[in-house]
Parts: C-alpha cells; structure tokens; sequence
C-alpha cells in the first residue's frame, strides 16, 4: 500500500532522506519492533519509533508508573502514576502518532513466556534493567535470529551494541557471565542522570531503523561506551567467542542453561 | 612506560575516586598486579582470585578486547589507553 498524503507529511523530513525516501518509510511502516521494558531506555525508544512510523511496536513490562520513574521515563506523566507501564506508554504514543499499532504485555520476560512473544517481532530493543532478564532476552533473540538492540545505563555511563545472530557477537560472547549479587550497583542504589538513558535509548532506536532500513553500518562487533560526566564517547571493538553458550558452533540452536540468579 | 588506565563510574570508589590512573607496566598481568598492590578493593572487584578479570569485567587496549589479544600476556607501550568496562545493567 502506497503511503497516504497524511503520512507523506509527517514523515516528510525523514523522506527526503535519500537513504530512507517512500520505500523505506513503506518498510518502517511494515516493520515490527518489540521494546523490552518501557523505562529509561525504552521511553525515547519508543517514543521515536513511534515518531517515525514503525508500524507495529510491541511494549512488555509488568510494573506500574512510579513518581520515581519520571525523572527519566520520559514516555509516562505524572497523570499516570500507579497505571501499568504498557497502558501509559501505549496512550502517550497513541497520541503521538495515531498511525502506529501499540502492542502492550504487561509481564516479565523469562524463560517461559519470551520466545512466543519475540517471535511475533522483526527487531527487539533490549530496555531491560536487570541482568537476568538481559541473558533471557539475548539467548531468545539469538534462538529466533531476531537482531537485538542492546543498551545498558548506570550513573552517568551508558552502553550500546546491536547483535545481529549469526553474524556478530552476542550479548554473552562480551559478557560471558553476569556479575554476582552486590557486585555492580543497580541504579536505584547508584543513581542515574535520567538524559543518559535518553541518549543511549536514542542509540537503540537509530540503531533499529538503520537495521530496518538496511542502511549504514550497524554497531554490530562495536560496543558503544558512553562517558557523560567526561562526555567521551568510544566504540570498542567486540568478538564471537567460539565457545559461547548461546551463538557459538558448539552451541545447541541457542539452547543454554539459565543465568545464574544474580 | 605509562599507561593510562580508565576507571569505570562504579569502581571509582576503589581507586581513590580517580578517573584514571597512570601505571608503568609492561602488560597487562602486570598491570593487574599494580592494582592488587595500590588499590586491592578495586582488584577484588575486577579480577578472580587467580588474578584473571572477572566474566563481566572486560579489559580493552586501545579498544580491542584482550580475551582477542593475548589476555594476560598482551604486551603494553607507552602511550597505550586500557578501559576497564563492567556489564551494566540499569534500564
């Protein structure tokens, strides 16, 4: 289906894009993305997916919108404090762009319930905020050879890759094990400077369009590592391990045991 | 030979709130060895008893991992830039 008048408009600015034009924004507009937690980095995620007509998002989180959540979840008012996260999301990028269909599933991502879900989605945003729920994502994402945009915040840092299965290192491969309990503060003991999370889920959303798109060259075999308070930004270099768990040759089709309960 | 070695936010604490430290060394086991010695907290936060980074601490030279190099073995020059990057988790 050609693009209407209406949607020619809004997205004119993205359009006139030689590398996005009509034919891409047909793509976003075919396009299914699942987001995985709709906080601090699924918030601008969202949001500009939303913006930029990707035509299907998917929204998985179990929690309700707390006062405290506000300072970065920029996707939630002060309105929609005590609703479930996946309503509050779903009304604020309806308002935004009525054109998209929101997705919403108000549960946790584990081991039992995210394969049926992941498989319904082209792409997946990983806007987690354990490391738990980060193995869970990517063993299920490399399973289904779904791409993962993967970003991570904590104080004033951030951290962003795009895993493409089967073609470049998973989240496993650049962390072989999650840390032990206590080892590495959350940020509600350590703190977050809410506009990190919103570079950093800014990150993951252009990284998602790009792969959508198949333009440029994905943050895959990169990881991105942000500095704030330094405002230094490096791309370190990331590698398959061959004896990976999850995507190595000696792998069972992504088939691990489960993380150790961190 | 100095090397400069970026301190992770989290683990700054340990290093006597330094954002990076200056070390003479000529690798990276060295390197390790200089931090069990001047800062042990730190240390224990990053390495295995064995002295081997922890599975959710990487150590990068010049922006290549050291698994991918020679580990422990990777050889340092002067001038060279080591980060130490945890897994972070916050969403």
């Amino acid at each position: 289906m050609e693009l209407t008048k209406d949607e020619i408009v809004r997205y004119s600015r993205q359009i006139a894009l030689p590398e996005v034009g009509g034919a891409g924004q047909e793509k976003l507009r075919a396009a299914r993305v699942l987001i995985v937690g709709a906080g601090g980095l699924g918030s601008p995620a969202a949001l500009y997916l939303a913006a930029a007509g990707v035509g299907t998002i998917g929204i998985a989180d179990p929690d309700t919108v707390q006062l405290s959540d506000l300072g970065r979840q920029i996707i939630h008012t002060t309105a929609a404090v005590g609703s479930p996260k996946v309503e509050s999301a779903a009304s604020t990028l309806g308002a935004l762009n009525p054109l998209v269909n929101v997705e919403a599933y108000a549960v946790n991502l584990d081991d039992s319930n995210a394969e049926a879900i992941v498989a319904r989605y082209d792409l997946v945003i990983d806007g987690t905020d354990n490391y738990e729920a980060r193995y869970v994502l990517n063993d299920c994402c490399v399973r289904l050879g779904k791409p993962l945009c993967h970003g991570a915040v904590l104080g004033f840092e951030g951290q962003a890759t795009t895993i493409l299965p089967g073609r470049s290192p998973c989240y496993r491969c650049i962390y072989p094990r999650p840390p032990g309990q206590g080892a590495i503060p959350s940020c509600r003991d350590a703190g977050v400077l809410g506009s990190v999370p919103g570079l950093i889920g800014a990150v993951q959303a252009t990284e998602a369009m790009k792969v959508i798109l198949g333009i440029g060259e994905p943050l895959s075999g990169r990881l991105l590592v942000f500095d704030a308070l330094a405002m230094e930004m490096r791309v370190v270099q990331v590698h398959s391990d061959p004896g990976c768990p999850a995507c190595g040759p000696l792998s069972r089709d992504g088939k691990v045991e489960a993380c150790p309960s961190v | 030979m100095s090397v400069r070695v970026k301190i992770p936010a989290p683990f700054r604490w340990f290093a006597g709130d330094q954002q990076e430290l200056r070390l003479d060394t000529e690798d990276v086991a060295g390197l390790l060895a200089r931090i069990r010695a001047d800062y042990p907290e730190l240390a224990a936060r990053i390495c295995e008893p064995d002295g081997a980074p922890k599975g959710f601490i990487n150590i990068y030279l010049n922006e290549q991992d050291i698994r991918f190099l020679s580990g422990c073995d990777t050889r340092l020059a002067d001038g060279d830039e080591v980060l130490i990057v945890p897994a972070i988790a916050g969403g």
